[in-house]
């Protein structure tokens, strides 16, 4: 199984750890990996924005770089829907539709493909709140909805669960949008961080002391919200805690 | 003004919420208001050009008391819609029904309708058709005239506000009285309706009461919700008992048996259509259904996807006129045709305007539903109010997150996240995006494009982002910097650790 990996902008810049725990997970479980150093997104700015035709030549790369891989996997729900279920901008050929077909967000390609039941490496004595990507919740369907009436399900954490020591903090509002929303996040930034900062505000409430999630993207910028209002919060990407990170 | 309250209302022993049920508004924690906020008004119309919706939502925000209160009444609401749909074990079953039946009816619209006007005629109804709502108020002002109607009460209906028929009877003088009591609080106040179910819930209870004591006299600084509400009851019901001629809309209009059904909480409904000897529905020609066993899958449905309520406190089901009395339906397009072709936006037309998409959203929560400055505020509104003036809203859809907790909540399972994506699709292809978008979107295409120039691209902004001082980057051109810190830059970006650690071993590849 010949696996492409994909880091995200925001992660190659602001979070390489994130990449480099993604990188070193998968390794963990034997897998080859490779990350084509040529990629740079997956065209979401700009089709999250309506400018398709701006993402096509974008998404043309994305296709280039990964369509020799079985999978593509990225710890980010947000770009894997993006390629999954959004990247329509280009002619949908043999490579387009296999890329699309096979990328994966990192907690289902573990939960789903690799079917993992033990990270004996892992422990992280905290508390520790989840946050679901919207994208990654209601189109990937990575956890069940509070929405819909269906069975209670959660990918990221019935994974957390095998990490030894972790204890989970309940948020009141666990579905809610943080507010980040890609280009909503700059472009509406009034409602934007009011809802990061009632986000955090759950958050602390909740007694939390690491806020944990599958997508970076959200995390930045709740993790600027927290910082500015003060907020004694720590977050890091599920992909550390799985990878064995020790706070 | 001194109210007359009832006896329960005044015993000072009496536990006043011992008789409330666990449902609906009776059991919402009464959210109290201390400090006196002036009320945030909503977005500022100028023309046709387009509405500025997060100019509005800042200010509602910058209101904390209101945007506190909003949120969490809101929120109550969207809580008391889970726990009703977790007591219906077919609640997804009744979803896609609610949405076949819609979609079915939409298919045939035109035989459903024709049904029901050959229907409701037999039935003594008079139906008129109106294209629009020119026609719509015209048609409503000659069936007053030919009666002598001076006053007219009327029951809450978003197809008016599209209308704009308030406006419209004021200047032919037809005294239109609203009877429902949120839309009657926001007629006072000169303004529109903020949510299509709970019309003043923008407004805390010391709005109401400086809205009341401007305008029917009552104490300015009595804010008590029976109090203010026995004063709009007192002031109200003279002018409902001598209306000539009653108001309601249409929830919905049943083609086999030409009978509508208006379903309200307060009766308002009731006491127009039923006080004057006149009644005229205004009813839009999406809310026809078949039959009347459709009728019961949407009844499940309405009220507890709106506030949480197994059903309305009424269910009216009107037939025909009264002897000696006279029904009228005035079956109103208003767009609604020309929406049914649109390939991307026609299941639009299913909605029920049960207002739960309002509810869960996070922005509309936090902005307001007059922040929207359309007739339809939240989703439902990001999808519609661009089929009346693609130029005038067509920063509506980018007042959203894309979550998609409104098209899970949706009872009729409109695609609404999806509609938003699609509709800024069409409005960047029509041109109609703003130029900053534009331009940020088609640099950010070309610098992403390329591998080369997008590595080229990053240094530079690092080193901007590590080495500038604050007061440079916490400014008017960074907007993430307003109120959320700057994501440190770490030392190297994973793409440069990844050459440096891996990739010597091999094309990209670990040994």
């Amino acid at each position: 199984m010949k696996v492409g990996l994909f880091v995200p902008c925001y992660v190659d810049m602001f979070h390489p750890e994130t990449g480099i725990a993604t990188l070193e997970l998968l390794e963990r479980f034997g897998l080859s990996v490779e990350y084509p150093v040529d990629q740079t997104c997956c065209g979401q700015p700009m089709t999250n924005t309506g400018c398709e035709r701006e993402a096509a030549k974008t998404e043309e790369l994305f296709v280039r770089n990964f369509e020799k891989y079985d999978y593509v996997v990225t710890p980010s729900g947000s770009c894997t829907n993006q390629v999954r279920n959004n990247m329509t901008a280009i002619d949908q050929t043999d490579a387009v539709k296999h890329v699309r077909s096979r990328t994966y967000e990192l907690v289902e390609f573990l939960h789903d493909v690799l079917k993992i039941d033990a990270f004996p490496w892992a422990e992280f004595p905290h508390r520790v709140a989840l946050h679901n990507n919207c994208n990654t919740l209601r189109n990937l369907r990575i956890a069940s909805m509070s929405e819909r009436r269906e069975e209670s399900f959660s990918k990221p954490k019935a994974l957390l669960k095998m990490v030894r020591g972790i204890e989970f903090a309940d948020l009141t509002r666990p579905d809610e949008c943080c507010g980040f929303g890609g280009t909503f996040s700059v472009f509406e930034e009034g409602v934007s961080a009011k809802m990061g900062q009632d986000k955090v505000t759950d958050q602390l409430k909740s007694g939390a002391e690491y806020v944990t999630s599958s997508d970076s993207s959200c995390m930045m910028h709740q993790e600027g919200c927290a910082r500015r209002m003060g907020a004694n919060l720590k977050y890091i990407h599920i992909a550390q805690i799985l990878n064995g990170a020790r706070a | 003004m001194t109210a007359e309250l009832h006896e329960e209302l005044t015993d000072p022993h009496a536990d006043p919420h011992a008789d409330q049920l666990d449902h609906g508004a009776a059991s919402s924690r009464p959210l109290k208001s201390r400090i006196s906020e002036p009320q945030p008004r909503g977005a500022k119309i100028r023309g046709n050009r387009p509405v500025d919706q997060s100019e509005a939502a800042n200010r509602f925000m910058a209101a904390t008391e209101h945007e506190a209160m909003h949120d969490a009444r809101l929120w109550d609401l969207r809580q008391k819609r889970d726990k009703e749909m977790h007591g219906i074990e077919e609640w997804e079953e009744l979803r896609n029904l609610a949405s076949g039946i819609k979609e079915h009816t939409l298919s045939k619209l035109d035989y459903y309708l024709e049904l029901f006007e050959k229907n409701a005629t037999a039935n003594g109804i008079k139906v008129h058709w109106a294209k629009d709502g020119a026609e719509h108020n015209a048609i409503v002002l000659e069936i007053l005239r030919s009666k002598g109607v001076e006053r007219l009460i009327k029951s809450k209906s978003m197809l008016t506000e599209e209308c704009g028929f308030r406006e419209f009877m004021a200047h032919n003088n037809v005294e239109v009285i609203e009877t429902d009591l949120g839309e009657r609080i926001q007629q006072l106040d000169d303004e529109a309706p903020s949510h299509v179910v709970v019309p003043a819930v923008h407004k805390l209870r010391t709005d109401v009461a400086s809205v009341f004591a401007k305008t029917i006299g009552s104490d300015p600084d009595n804010a008590d919700a029976h109090y203010l509400t026995e004063c709009q009851r007192e002031a109200t019901r003279p002018l409902i008992l001598s209306a000539q001629a009653g108001m309601t809309g249409g929830n919905f209009v049943v083609a086999e048996t030409g009978t509508f059904v208006v379903c309200t909480n307060e009766g308002n409904a009731d006491l127009s259509a039923n006080t004057p000897p006149l009644h005229i529905a205004s009813i839009g020609i999406e809310k026809l259904i078949p039959g009347l066993d459709d009728l019961a899958v949407f009844i499940r449905l309405l009220s507890r996807s709106a506030l949480g309520s197994p059903i309305t406190q009424y269910t009216s089901h009107f037939r025909g006129p009264r002897e000696g009395g006279e029904m009228h339906v005035v079956l109103v397009d208003n767009g609604r045709s020309e929406r049914l072709g649109m390939e991307k936006f026609w299941p639009g037309l299913k909605c029920i305007r049960c207002g739960a998409c309002m509810n869960t959203c996070p922005v509309f929560r936090r902005s307001g539903g007059l922040s929207y400055g359309a007739t339809y505020a939240g989703p439902i509104g990001l999808i519609i109010d661009p089929t009346f003036n693609v130029h005038k809203y067509r920063n509506l859809p980018y007042s959203s997150t894309m979550n998609g907790s409104c098209t899970n909540v949706c009872p009729v399972k409109i695609n609404i996240h999806e509609q938003i994506a699609d509709w800024r699709k069409t409005l960047a292809g029509d041109g109609e995006i703003s130029p900053v978008k534009k331009v940020m979107m088609k640099a950010a295409g070309e610098v992403l494009a390329s591998p080369v120039v997008y590595r080229a691209s990053l240094p530079l902004g690092r080193s901007a982002l590590r080495h500038l001082p604050h007061f440079m980057l916490y400014n008017k051109l960074n907007t993430w910097g307003r109120k959320r810190d700057i994501p440190e830059t770490p030392k190297q970006t994973f793409n440069e650790w990844y050459r440096k650690n891996r990739k010597q071993q091999g094309e990209g590849e670990k040994s």
